[in-house]
């Protein structure tokens, strides 16, 4: 049977499923039937138990995050919290109860402080669930731990969850709820997971069964055949051959460079993103910088990161984008007003306006980075609506050192007035989650409107083609850093909507670049076209499909990877 | 530079041993980069609490906790830089104080 979902990258992967257990409920505050004495040893036990299980998991784990299981081994037995809960029981509680609300307390101490400790608050929480578990009789909640690598299915992943998911366990991916810009969905693109969210019958999975999880293709098989299985092992043989391939800068067939770059979200990826053959970064988010934290983080703090990040690419264009707040990550110092809407609201460049030092200090801290390391520094402003914002952004940057000042276009109202836009600012990078979000009018948090979310809508490229038409006339860079950029058919036709330069997860390149290789500027400009009359995406993308499976048939040149291309051979 | 070396060049300015009648105290300045959070928190305390005898930890104009208790000293709040004193008693004092200071010391994020 096949379940149908949405393919985040192009892997595929076989193995076996394990289902994540639902959060548990709040204990009920009732009296204790039991006395205190009683609930004591019960807690006793309990404590004990946990913090077993977290010291034999840490020692499993070993490096960071044995050290972090290590610290939650403790937490679970601490003097301090077993005083709490004692005082609690006296006063009548149940030893569930007890617990829940003696971690509460030491969670919002943690909260309050911010900034690192609060960053403790989720390990906090998972110690008082798994205490809390194991008095209820009830397996912990969270992310199982089986000693052998699972497919894992969840109805979502918590940013909790991912932090302390053991990688090295985890095969692929499959959440019921979430859309392609999700948590999870980044995650996986990050990490190179094979993943499938928003696949809503999977509900029906069992802990056990096999499954081949088919990226590619938005499928989940369940009870494979043995020729499913079969094709699938050589799928996963032929993609890490791809990932073998030497890496070199991105092309198309006829020699036109297509710069590859890497969408990074703090300096740890550089490396990883290098070694993928990242010609730099596209997009480099800062908001790490700032989550957390209670007050905006000094120039000096900034500055730091920046280096550190920079460094890693020497002579290469790195593009950071100011602090982009706001909707889906609020911060108290910049706008914690509540808003209907807030993907409408007070985000990125406005919510900056507002609060202009803190956008002076960001780039403050920029230029001097800049000016202490050989990177080439771009930045651009996140969520740019009017050719007004964009002289502010760019007379600001200039006021303040930076040479090169470019803009966002994630707003339709950007996308139109491109031709304007670009005679201010330097360069242009789309951004196609929200780009596609707001030409459709459709919440890409919400998963109920996650089939509206799909780039290849020709809609949405109609307006990718108006901005690739006034950076062409205008002689500016046009990039793209979206997540549509990863997909290796759709870089294509963006490339001949007129993007100069495609940034993805670094994980992404590999397919990427093996795809533009196989077309000429010619070519691409011919599927752009035929993706721009299409009526919906679907019709796109499979117009599309079939034309370029039409070039490379025609293509006199040997193709022996094209063979065993992983995409459609399971079909 | 070795973490003895890092002790002996920071002990004579930030590091001072009052001998009371019966309570021992060090007063030392932090030197993780980002305070004493999860990892310093957690070699600390297990040092404490391997001690076998009560610890306590103040933040300098904050409160006095258990230093065997990881959540304790991590609500403290205690960042880089910030002054804590330690007390214990009894014969075994001085030599466990010293350590638990060496161990605040040293830039556990470095």
């Amino acid at each position: 049977m096949e379940l149908q979902g949405i393919g985040i990258g192009q892997g595929v992967v076989v193995g076996r499923v394990v289902r994540m257990s639902d959060p548990l409920p709040d204990p009920v505050a009732a009296p204790s039937a039991l006395t205190p004495a009683e609930e004591g040893d019960r807690v006793t036990e309990a404590l004990g138990a946990v913090a077993a299980d977290l010291l034999a998991r840490a020692k499993r784990a070993g490096g960071v995050a044995g050290e972090v299981l290590e610290a939650q081994s403790m937490m679970a037995e601490d003097p301090s919290l077993v005083d709490d809960v004692t005082l609690r029981l006296a006063a009548g509680a149940t030893a569930e109860r007890a617990v829940f609300e003696a971690f509460a307390a030491f969670r919002n101490m943690l909260t309050e402080l911010g900034g690192y400790m609060a960053e403790r608050a989720g390990d906090l929480d998972d110690v008082s669930q798994r205490v809390v578990a194991r008095l209820s009789g009830v397996a912990a909640p969270g992310v199982p731990d089986r000693g052998q690598p699972f497919i894992l299915v969840a109805r979502d992943l918590a940013p909790a969850d991912t932090a302390t998911l053991d990688l090295g366990q985890v095969l692929g991916l499959i959440t019921l709820d979430g859309g392609p810009t999700s948590h999870t969905a980044i995650l996986a693109r990050e990490k190179s997971i094979v993943a499938i969210v928003r696949a809503v019958d999977a509900a029906d999975l069992t802990d056990g069964d096999e499954v081949i999880l088919d990226a590619a293709n938005n499928l989940v098989i369940t009870s494979p055949s043995a020729e499913q299985l079969s094709q699938a092992h050589a799928c996963v043989a032929a993609r890490a051959a791809h990932a073998l391939a030497p890496v070199s800068p991105g092309r198309l067939a006829d020699g036109t460079p297509i710069p590859l770059l890497s969408n990074l979200g703090s300096a740890d990826g550089a490396a990883a993103a290098v070694a993928l053959g990242a010609e730099g970064v596209g997009l480099f988010r800062t908001e790490f910088l700032f989550l957390d934290a209670v007050t905006a983080p000094t120039v000096a703090e900034q500055r730091f990161e920046y280096e550190r990040m920079l460094r890693a690419f020497p002579g290469k264009k790195v593009v950071v984008r100011a602090l982009d707040a706001g909707a889906d990550k609020p911060l108290a110092f910049l706008n914690d007003a509540r808003e209907e809407n807030p993907a409408l609201g007070l985000r990125g460049l406005r919510a900056l306006r507002a609060s202009e030092q803190i956008l002076r200090d960001q780039l403050e801290a920029l230029a001097q980075a800049d000016a202490a390391t050989e990177a080439d520094l771009w930045v651009m402003a996140p969520m740019v609506a009017t050719v007004e914002e964009t002289r502010y952004f760019v007379a600001l940057a200039r006021e303040l050192g930076l040479k090169t000042a470019g803009v966002m276009v994630e707003i339709p109202a950007a996308a139109l007035l491109a031709d304007r836009i670009l005679r201010h600012a330097d360069f242009a990078s789309i951004g196609t989650n929200d780009l596609t979000q707001y030409t459709l009018a459709a919440d890409r948090l919400l998963g109920s409107v996650a089939a509206f979310q799909d780039p290849w809508n020709p809609a949405v490229l109609r307006l990718v083609a108006e901005v690739g038409a006034a950076g062409a006339e205008l002689g500016k860079p046009v990039g793209v850093c979206g997540e549509a950029a990863a997909d290796p058919l759709l870089a294509v036709v963006l490339v001949g909507l007129g993007a100069t330069s495609l940034s993805m997860s670094a994980s992404a390149l590999a397919d990427v670049r093996a795809t533009l290789a196989d077309f000429t500027s010619e070519q691409a400009r011919l599927l752009a076209e035929l993706a721009l009359d299409a009526e919906d995406a679907a019709s796109a993308r499979e117009a599309v499909t079939t034309m370029a499976a039409t070039f490379l048939d025609s293509s006199s040149r040997s193709e022996p990877s094209r063979a065993a291309h992983p995409r459609k051979v399971l079909k | 530079m070795t973490v003895a070396d890092q002790y002996s060049q920071h002990l004579p300015h930030n590091a001072h041993a009052t001998k009371g009648t019966a309570m021992l105290e060090r007063t030392v300045l932090i030197g993780s980069t980002h305070g004493l959070h999860a990892r310093p928190a957690k070699l600390f305390s297990q040092a404490a609490a391997a001690a076998g005898v009560p610890i306590t930890l103040t933040k300098t104009g904050g409160k006095t906790v258990n230093a065997a208790s990881i959540l304790g000293i991590i609500s403290l709040g205690i960042g880089h830089g910030d002054e804590v004193t330690l007390a214990a008693d009894g014969d075994t004092a001085e030599t466990i104080l010293d350590e638990l200071a060496r161990l605040l010391l040293v830039d556990h994020d470095a």
